[in-house]
């Protein structure tokens, strides 16, 4: 379609005219900007919601939002292209069978052998060997093998090794769809563990031995302590309610030896609609300071993070410091269980603060026990309701962590957003399905390419500079300041109005140092070159001088490499924004290049947000959000001749 | 008056200090005329704090039975808790705290007492005199002079003795000119732009009242500084409503008809006991001990600081956009003009100018928009968050812009020459010293006061060497750029530095700072060997070559 204009979402004045195309896998509109011709690309698979608004005298507006966070306005002039678009959107991101996904066209032109390499990069069973397990208390055991116990569950689930299968299949059968209680972190250092598992079938009465047994198993498999927890993340009243359904909780007079607590953290409806209230701030045009945190407080979200994070570090409290197993469940055991979980193994092993341990810990306790990935995120058309931010909740704990020990991670927030764009984008198949057992039967190792692959070949761009193993805040379990402590959680713009490169800021400190880093290292080499040259050179002058023409070459060219780099180094490349900034209406242009694009060629290296990545730092910033109270723009010169009041009060 | 009536009691043994993630010690409390002290020599590790008693804001006391508590509540926001056996002890600590932390003389003040341990390099009274500055900008262009009409301070009480106004205007019109504007403020040169010669004046509101007065020469004055044909814009830092409400009083803001090359802008910036009040509930707000977010983000949200922060940030964009999109002059101004008009015209010069965002420049621009320009700091820096006084003339108008300059700092980091830490202690300074600089109400209090004689500049303590180390950003890179920050509530924060200062661990932060000037250090070394070894080499090989032929 020709001639539609993507409008900026702060002011109408900045629309871009352009041509709108629609392909198998794409959204993408081309500007008609001779020069630049800026391309904006969108995977059908990121599309959340399509909404076709009341036309107007300009034409049809459509309004495209994104599980990313990007929003994209068009205006169409015809009403009936607008139709056919939205009918065609509509359907495409829709898909109804996994093979529509894009993941199965997409090629990053990898042989099979690398595909296949690709895949292994994250291995669970060396995960468990890393944790020490299998050993004197724990072992694999083989009742899932086929999934005949849990179809939700992997293959290989570590369980006490006083569990018999007996127990297990017991056990199994009074649990929510038979997710057992099974370990998901094991710590070396005392014995203690964290198991998972869904709630007891216990309803207002009911018991059942197995499962009071496989409970004493956990508790015996760390015998430096007389009793465990159980942790159930719902809240309390929630948890009632399930009895009545003959579900429930862990009644500690018929359970030996357990302290049960409950941790309010909310359902995934909840969570659905406190994401979705603080998204509608994010959209405000122009919101006052009130306006937005009163939504932001509104809406919850921050306090339910801060009750993930609360839950993760009890959990890891009574693991490493009273050195007490810990169960951990919800309803069904896959959403809270597998965020609270996740969060304490962060906070307990430094490990999981490396890139790798991250991939790891994701594959552990999202993927392998069954997280719904197709449910949660809507690969496929589904019921609206099952869809609900689980992860992208954990992750946030994870940047809020990152914000509050700004040395204990490898990786930096790029490498958060670029996760979490690919957890909707189905482009890699690791997210696919909702369990190990779909995935094996769709065959997607063989079909789809791996998605940490993808992120390990790009490491450099992830990495936190200010990351170093030997520094004291990578050792051992992290503790976040728990008495008040509200302010700590603060709304973290960089992923949700990631698209607004205007609102951030403008230089980023962890590029600058990365940068640093870098030429560091270069001027490292040179030295070792530059000293080894003048050893030589001293020998030389006792007798022998044959090589020194050669070194001189040598010379020539490191010397252009570091001048290069120290190019490089400096971090000022907006000047030339500066000056193809249309001096007289500041309203009207400059803006970051790259905003809200994903190029064609970050799609090529299979990273479509590396927008992110080239950063730039534009000296100008839109005028439109700084005075929020007016139309934005400064009167011009015929406009104002006589009102007493300006523009800018208008507001 | 000695010191000594007011204290009843030097020294208590056995007293016990609480400070938030600290253990609670055990030591010596002593009190002399302008410090608390308290020292500890407990095994570990002997420790000592002092307090200047005008730090206090307030101080309250309590009793459990014979042990008697003191909280004190202090400027720079932090609050500390000593508890002192015996009642009669802990009155008289009580009482002599609270007289020594409410002197009113200013002659009594610690500055007036002070004697520095350190080398005096350079006097920092004379650091940023007005003339020095006017050679700077008299090299670029000769539309500006320097004008003593106020030698004596006879003219405009609060301005400086030596004024930048247009060269067109002689002193008797300037005369004139004082006449028409509240508190004789007339405008003066706050800001000339380089890039296209544009400038920016400040002033305070015009004398027009409900009948509509004018002036001539106020007219010609500002008009002076317009190019031909070209339109200015005056920015009233008060909202439509308040200006014409100040008519009734006399003041007022100038007329489309009697200006009519100039466009006028209303931007309402709160001022006085709002500010204080705001600061207030925000405090209180950081200070809260419960666990519920909903309550710390509507109580954030109810102290309206974040609003006055955004506002203010606005209006200096807004000011630095006229001049340097537009290509227009800016005149501006509110009532006095001692407050919102200079957090406008300073900020609005860190944007535009990248020499205020260099330490002397920043020093500079605190001397010039803030000191000689007569924010009243005595009187808006009398108590902090604390205060149960509730006057009026105590607002945070300086701590607003510095947790402006902060936020674009935030969003610029490496376009700073100084850090964070330089902020805070210009924050700290401004409220309780034991330099003299932010003295007084204005240049004609401080020459009153001998302050340049009788005490030591905190521009002689923060220039040296050593200090300044303190205070830079380890990832400067000049930049020459004008530098827009955003300020939708997105992109500005609640400035931890100062107001979560003492209520959470800063440890892990401080180590990425550390972390930070590690690398850069480093990186330094590793330039400077290979300078020396090509250096090295390349004589070297000279030396070779020569005997080669």
């Amino acid at each position: 379609v020709e001639n539609v204009r993507l409008l900026d979402r702060l002011s109408s004045r900045k629309a871009v005219l352009g041509t709108l195309y629609l392909t198998a896998t794409h959204v993408i509109f081309v500007e008609n900007g001779s020069e630049t011709r800026k391309e904006t690309w969108v995977l059908h698979s990121q599309i959340s919601s399509v909404e076709k608004q009341a036309t107007t005298a300009n034409g049809c507006p459509l309004l495209i939002r994104c599980k990313n966070f990007q929003v994209i306005q068009l205006v169409i002039p015809q009403e009936r292209d607008c139709h056919d678009v939205y009918i065609s959107l509509i359907r495409l991101t829709r898909p109804v069978k996994y093979e529509e996904l894009y993941c199965f066209s997409f090629n990053p032109k990898l042989d099979k052998e690398e595909r296949q390499q690709g895949w292994k990069l994250v291995d669970l069973t060396e995960e468990y060997n890393r944790m020490g397990v299998p050993n004197n208390y724990w072992q694999i055991c083989d009742v899932n093998r086929d999934y005949g116990v849990c179809d939700s569950y992997p293959t290989e689930v570590y369980v006490p090794k006083s569990a018999t299968a007996h127990i297990i299949v017991g056990s199994s059968k009074f649990r929510s769809r038979r997710r057992f209680p099974a370990l998901s972190y094991y710590c070396k250092g005392n014995n203690a563990s964290i198991c998972r598992s869904s709630q007891p079938l216990s309803g207002f009465s009911a018991r059942c031995l197995e499962d009071e047994q496989m409970l004493q198993a956990i508790r015996k498999a760390n015998p430096g302590s007389d009793f465990i927890y159980v942790v159930d993340t719902r809240p309390k009243l929630n948890a009632m309610a399930n009895r009545a359904a003959g579900k429930g909780y862990e009644n500690e007079d018929n359970y030996s030896n357990i302290k049960f607590q409950f941790i309010g953290i909310e359902n995934i409806h909840v969570m659905r609609n406190s994401l979705q209230k603080m998204l509608e701030v994010c959209e405000l045009k122009s919101p006052s300071m009130s306006d937005f945190l009163w939504g932001l407080e509104n809406s919850g979200w921050l306090k339910h993070i801060k009750a993930i994070m609360d839950a993760g570090i009890f959990i890891a409290k009574a693991v490493a410091e009273e050195g007490v197993s810990v169960l951990v469940h919800c309803s069904d055991g896959w959403d809270r269980t597998a965020q609270v979980c996740s969060v304490a193994s962060l906070l307990l092993d430094p490990y999981y603060r490396t890139m790798k341990g991250f991939m790891v810990l994701i594959e552990k306790d999202w993927v392998s026990f069954g997280h719904k990935f197709n449910h949660r995120y809507g690969n496929l058309d589904g019921d609206p309701k099952e869809i609900s931010p689980v992860i992208d909740q954990f992750i946030e704990c994870v940047w809020q962590l990152m914000e509050q020990f700004p040395c204990a991670f490898e990786f930096n927030e790029r490498f958060l957003i670029h996760i979490q764009h690919h957890i909707y984008s189905c482009q890699f198949g690791n997210f696919l399905c909702n369990s190990q057992k779909e995935r094996q039967e769709l065959k997607i190792q063989e079909r789809t390419y791996s998605l940490w692959a993808q992120l390990w070949k790009n490491r450099a761009d992830y990495l936190n500079p200010l990351y170093r193993s030997d520094h004291s805040q990578t050792q051992g379990t992290l503790h976040p300041q728990i008495a008040p402590c509200n302010f700590l959680y603060k709304f973290w713009s960089g992923m949700y109005n990631r698209f607004e490169k205007g609102l951030h800021p403008r230089q980023s400190v962890t590029d600058y140092l990365m940068a640093v880093k870098e030429e560091t290292q270069q001027l490292e080499e040179e030295l070792e070159v530059l000293e080894e040259r003048l050893a030589n050179l001293q020998k030389s002058q006792l007798g022998d001088n044959k090589v020194k023409s050669k070194q001189r070459d040598r010379s020539k060219q490191l010397g252009l490499s570091t001048s290069n780099n120290s190019l490089a180094n400096t971090p000022q490349e907006y000047s030339n924004d500066l000056k193809s900034f249309p001096s007289r209406s500041p309203s009207q242009g400059d803006e970051e290049d790259s905003a809200l694009i994903l190029t064609q060629d970050n799609l090529k290296s299979s990273d479509p947000d590396l927008s992110a990545n080239s950063d730039q730092e534009s000296g100008v910033e839109d005028l439109s959000c700084r005075s929020p109270s007016g139309g934005g723009c400064l009167p011009s010169e015929d406009s104002g001749k006589d009102s007493d009041e300006a523009v800018f009060l208008a507001g | 008056m000695e010191f000594a009536e007011l204290i009843k009691t030097p020294r208590a043994d056995n007293v016990v200090l609480h400070r938030p993630f600290h253990a609670a010690v055990e030591g010596t409390l002593c009190l002399t005329g302008h410090h608390l002290i308290f020292s500890s020599r407990s095994r570990d590790n002997a420790e000592e704090l002092w307090l200047l008693h005008c730090n206090i804001d307030s101080s309250e006391k309590r009793f459990v039975g014979s042990l008697g508590t003191i909280t004190i509540k202090c400027k720079d926001l932090r609050i500390i808790q000593l508890d002192i056996p015996g009642m009669e002890e802990c009155l008289n600590v009580a009482s002599s705290i609270e007289a020594l932390s409410t002197l009113d003389s200013v002659t009594l003040m610690y500055p007036f007492f002070y004697r520095p341990m350190f080398e005096l390099v350079e006097d920092g009274w004379c650091s940023f005199l007005p003339d020095k500055e006017f050679e700077q900008l008299s090299s670029v262009t000769d539309e500006w002079r320097l004008s003593c009409i106020n030698r004596d301070f006879s003219v405009c009480p609060s301005y400086p003795a030596v004024v930048v106004v247009p060269k067109s205007i002689n002193d008797e019109e300037l005369r004139r000119v004082a006449m028409f504007r509240q508190g004789s403020r007339f405008p003066v040169l706050s800001y000339y732009h380089r890039k296209n010669g544009m400038v920016m004046m400040r002033s305070s509101q015009p004398l027009t009242g409900t009948n509509g007065r004018r002036c001539k020469e106020d007219e010609k004055l500002i008009n002076a500084t317009l190019r031909p044909g070209k339109r200015g814009f005056i920015i009233d830092t008060r909202s439509l409503n308040v200006a014409q409400q100040a008519r009734a009083k006399g003041g007022g803001f100038e007329q489309e008809v009697h200006y009519p090359q100039w466009r006028r802008i209303h931007k309402g910036i709160e001022r006085f006991n709002i500010l204080q009040e705001s600061l207030i509930k925000l405090v209180e707000a950081c200070n809260d001990q419960s666990h519920n977010m909903d309550r710390w983000l509507s109580k954030l949200e109810a102290s309206n600081w974040m609003t006055h922060v955004k506002e203010i940030l606005t209006t200096a964009c807004l000011a630095a956009q006229c001049i340097d999109r537009e290509g227009a002059s800016v005149l501006v101004h509110g009532s006095e003009g001692t407050d919102s008009t200079l957090q406008v015209t300073s900020l609005a010069q860190i944007i535009l100018d990248p020499r205020c965002r260099t330490i002397r420049g920043f020093e500079s621009l605190v001397v010039r928009e803030w000191l000689q320009a007569g924010h009243p700091f005595q009187q808006r820096c009398a108590q902090s968050a604390y205060s149960n006084s509730k006057q009026k003339w105590e607002a945070p108008v300086f701590l607003l812009f510095l947790d402006c300059v902060w936020q674009i700092l935030r969003q610029f980091p490496c376009s700073f020459e100084f850090n964070e830490q330089f902020l805070i202690m210009l924050f700290e300074h401004a409220y309780a010293s034991q330099f003299g600089t932010f003295l007084g109400n204005n240049e004609n209090e401080r020459a009153k006061l001998k302050l340049p004689q009788k005490t030591m500049s905190l521009w002689s303590w923060v220039n040296r060497t050593e200090e300044m180390n303190r205070f830079k950003n380890p990832i400067y890179e000049a930049n020459s750029l004008v530098i827009w920050p955003a300020v939708a509530p997105q992109s500005l924060q609640l400035w931890a530095g100062v107001f979560l200062r003492w209520n959470r661990p800063s440890k892990y932060l401080d180590e990425a700072q550390e972390e930070m000037v590690r690398i850069i250090k480093y990186n330094k070394e590793l330039q400077d060997k290979v300078k020396v070894l090509r250096r090295h080499l390349a004589e070297l090989e000279e030396d070779e070559g020569m005997r080669e032929n």
